[in-house]
């Protein structure tokens, strides 16, 4: 039980990373643009939100966890959203090429924040490793009483607050995009623009709206990496690359649904921790247990493509871009 | 007059003439570098024309570092120059570093499991068929996918990509030597049994020269056989394609066997001709480079030479001046990013013409 329990905990807490991740990703794909910049988007909300708390804690006499946890929240949701902007100035207004344009996000955002992440401390002439301890604290807080009670405190009680907002969000976004008429209109434009466009729907504005607001999303994911799941430090080791790709993986094995995301995001760390709680694996057997998560999403990739059920497709126009004189 | 004129009007061009084309991607290079320039100014507080001048000491400041840099340029021109054909034909393959790993894997495993048995001859060619098939299962699988079911291919690739690091980090752990590095070490160090030799006494010559030879002939397969014609076909409209008698299905497995192969090959070359070692970093996000490389030449392989020596440029410029100011290496991919970002959007200004409201109105008037 004890052993069921930590893992569980420990697949939410994984899960929560690439929730938001996959939920920007979910309105940003909605709107037809294959934002392929995740992981770089995720790189810079987490290195906004650290900086930020650095300088705060830095600067203020006596630091205070809520006041830190205000400031590097909205850094990150500011410079994901700005790198967001970036991939939609090019491939809205510029038609570049999404793929590529968002691979090249991606390179930035993760040179960017790797760079900062390993030299801040330099820079700002201190020593030794990034650590914003009072502000990751903050973050990290939960109530003690209730998350006492038994298995079931532990379960659905012990997480820092950001774990509770990825899932309000995921709700939200389900009820945006499938009751909302912006949210209706939204998926309009992501599956056929031109008749949206027909239909009276500002199609540039509903992309650039969806991609930023869809980033910022995206971008807490690194920033509850950076402040939760490895406690306020940064590392330049490439995990936020790799949960960056593992939540465009969860879009697709979500079937571009919210609501699904949230589940199937822990059932994406219960799979990737798995390994920890089965006995006698050697180190070489743990390596492919992890790549459980891919071959699970091709799967499901392959699936959809064969049942062509009309709801769980990929939107119409997705990597396209409009250009309303060329249809 | 009509007042709901937009105060911008934006129109396809026809195609500009190729030097003025090329004028406006230098332009927008230039641009770029001045903003890195900033960039690296406001960091490290350094003259940016210092900057420059150390970045070309990191690249070509010495013979060794020259080669080096050659070296790892013809392995990105190599992934590119894979890519080509599946791009040409509108088949986003964004699968290449996985093709490259699962390539460079093959290589380590012949080198690995024959390396006493074999002469070098036997190795090499061995290790390079094995790793050009290892790359082009990885390519098949999903283009066989697309082909029959429409499944999408951009993410299909990507998912491949973590599935072939998984098992480099497998075979990793199996191979590690010594045990507990967590690293495979230089394979055959003593023999250098299955190492592409040296050419005229130069390391990486041959390199070099298998990876222009495979550009050369890429270009001549893309312009002038009949498959190459076929891609392009399947490329512009699958529809014409089939009209045309082609089999498009038969084109799209055929043609990222291709890919994936010469991907693979560039794993085989990164590995018996380059770093003699597997691990995760063999390829190290030179798959999702060359993506940017084979994209910005437009398929042109010659084109792909260019762009592949200005990025390995780039990146070991900026290592340069990193490890002088004791930043980290990382500062290389912030410069590759801001300059790519230029250059993507420069092509805007390639393809349309942009003209503001009074401007258009004249024009109209001469044009009439």
């Amino acid at each position: 039980m004890t052993q069921l329990v930590s893992l569980l905990t420990n697949a939410i807490v994984f899960g929560t990373v690439i929730l938001y991740g996959a939920l920007g990703e979910i309105v940003t794909e909605k709107s037809g643009n294959l934002n392929l910049g995740v992981p770089g988007i995720m790189y810079l909300g987490g290195i906004a939100g650290l900086a930020a708390a650095f300088f705060y804690e830095m600067h203020a006499a006596a630091p205070i966890g809520w006041v830190g946890l205000v400031i590097s929240f909205l850094a990150a949701v500011a410079a994901s959203m700005l790198g967001g902007l970036v991939y939609a100035f090019l491939t809205i207004t510029l038609r570049a090429n999404q793929n590529v344009t968002g691979l090249t996000l991606t390179i930035f955002g993760a040179g960017l924040a790797n760079l900062f992440g390993g030299s801040l401390n330099a820079l700002a002439g201190g020593v030794g490793q990034i650590s914003v301890a009072v502000t990751s604290r903050a973050y990290r807080a939960y109530s003690h009483t209730l998350s006492g009670l038994g298995w079931v405190g532990q379960l659905l009680f012990s997480f820092g607050f950001m774990a509770y907002l990825a899932i309000a969000l995921a709700l939200l976004a389900n009820w945006f995009l499938n009751r909302s008429r912006v949210g209706l209109n939204l998926r309009a434009v992501g599956e056929d623009p031109a008749t949206a466009d027909a239909a009276g729907v500002n199609v540039t504005r509903y992309k650039y709206l969806a991609t930023c607001v869809g980033a910022g999303v995206s971008g807490l994911g690194g920033l509850y990496y950076a402040m939760d799941y490895i406690k306020g430090t940064w590392s330049t080791d490439g995990t936020i690359e790799a949960l960056g790709w593992l939540a465009v993986a969860l879009v697709i094995f979500a079937t571009w649904r919210p609501a699904r995301a949230i589940w199937s995001a822990y059932l994406f760390g219960v799979l990737y921790w798995a390994y920890n709680y089965i006995s006698g694996l050697s180190r070489a057997s743990i390596e492919l247990f992890k790549m459980l998560p891919y071959i699970v999403t091709i799967l499901v990739l392959v699936a959809v493509s064969l049942r062509r059920s009309k709801e769980a497709q990929p939107p119409k126009s997705l990597g396209l871009s409009y250009f309303r004189e060329e249809r | 007059m009509n007042n709901h004129e937009p105060l911008i009007h934006i129109a396809r061009r026809d195609g500009l003439v190729w030097w003025r084309a090329w004028c406006v991607r230098l332009v927008s290079l230039i641009l770029a570098l001045l903003v890195s320039a900033l960039f690296i100014y406001s960091i490290t507080k350094l003259n940016p024309a210092k900057v420059y001048a150390a970045m070309w000491e990191g690249a070509f400041g010495s013979a060794r570092r020259a080669w080096i840099t050659a070296r790892d340029a013809s392995i990105l021109l190599c992934i590119g120059v894979g890519l080509a054909p599946a791009f040409m034909m509108r088949f986003w393959n964004v699968g290449a570093e996985g093709q490259m790993l699962m390539g460079g894997c093959a290589t380590a495993a012949v080198l690995i499991y024959c390396g006493g048995a074999l002469s070098t001859f036997q190795l090499l060619l061995l290790s390079a068929v094995v790793s050009v098939a290892a790359g082009a299962v990885w390519g098949v699988i999903p283009a066989f996918f697309k082909a029959r079911w429409n499944t999408n291919e951009t993410l299909f690739t990507l998912m491949m990509n973590y599935i072939a690091i998984q098992i480099t980090c497998f075979l990793v752990a199996l191979w590690e030597n010594p045990k507990g590095s967590n690293s495979v070490g230089v394979i055959n160090q003593q023999t250098q049994a299955g190492w592409l030799p040296a050419l005229f006494g130069k390391q990486y010559l041959l390199n070099v020269v298998i990876v222009l030879a495979l550009t050369v002939a890429m270009y001549l397969y893309l312009k002038y056989t009949k498959h190459g014609y076929e891609i392009s076909v399947v490329g512009e409209s699958e529809n014409t394609a089939r009209y045309a008698g082609i089999s498009v299905k038969r084109v799209i497995v055929r043609t990222m066997a291709l890919s994936g192969a010469v991907c693979g090959l560039s794993g085989f070359i990164a590995v018996a001709g380059a770093s003699h070692t597997i691990s995760t970093s063999t390829a190290g996000g030179r798959g999702f480079t060359a993506i940017i490389v084979a994209w910005m030449a437009k398929f042109n392989t010659f084109v792909m030479i260019v762009i592949a020596l200005l990025l390995v440029f780039l990146e070991k410029g900026a290592v340069q001046i990193a490890s002088q100011f004791h930043l980290n290496d990382y500062a290389s991919d912030v410069v590759t990013g801001i300059i790519l970002f230029f250059l993507l959007g420069s092509e805007f200004f390639i393809q349309y013409t942009v003209r503001f409201r009074s401007h258009s109105q004249k024009n109209e008037e001469v044009e009439a």
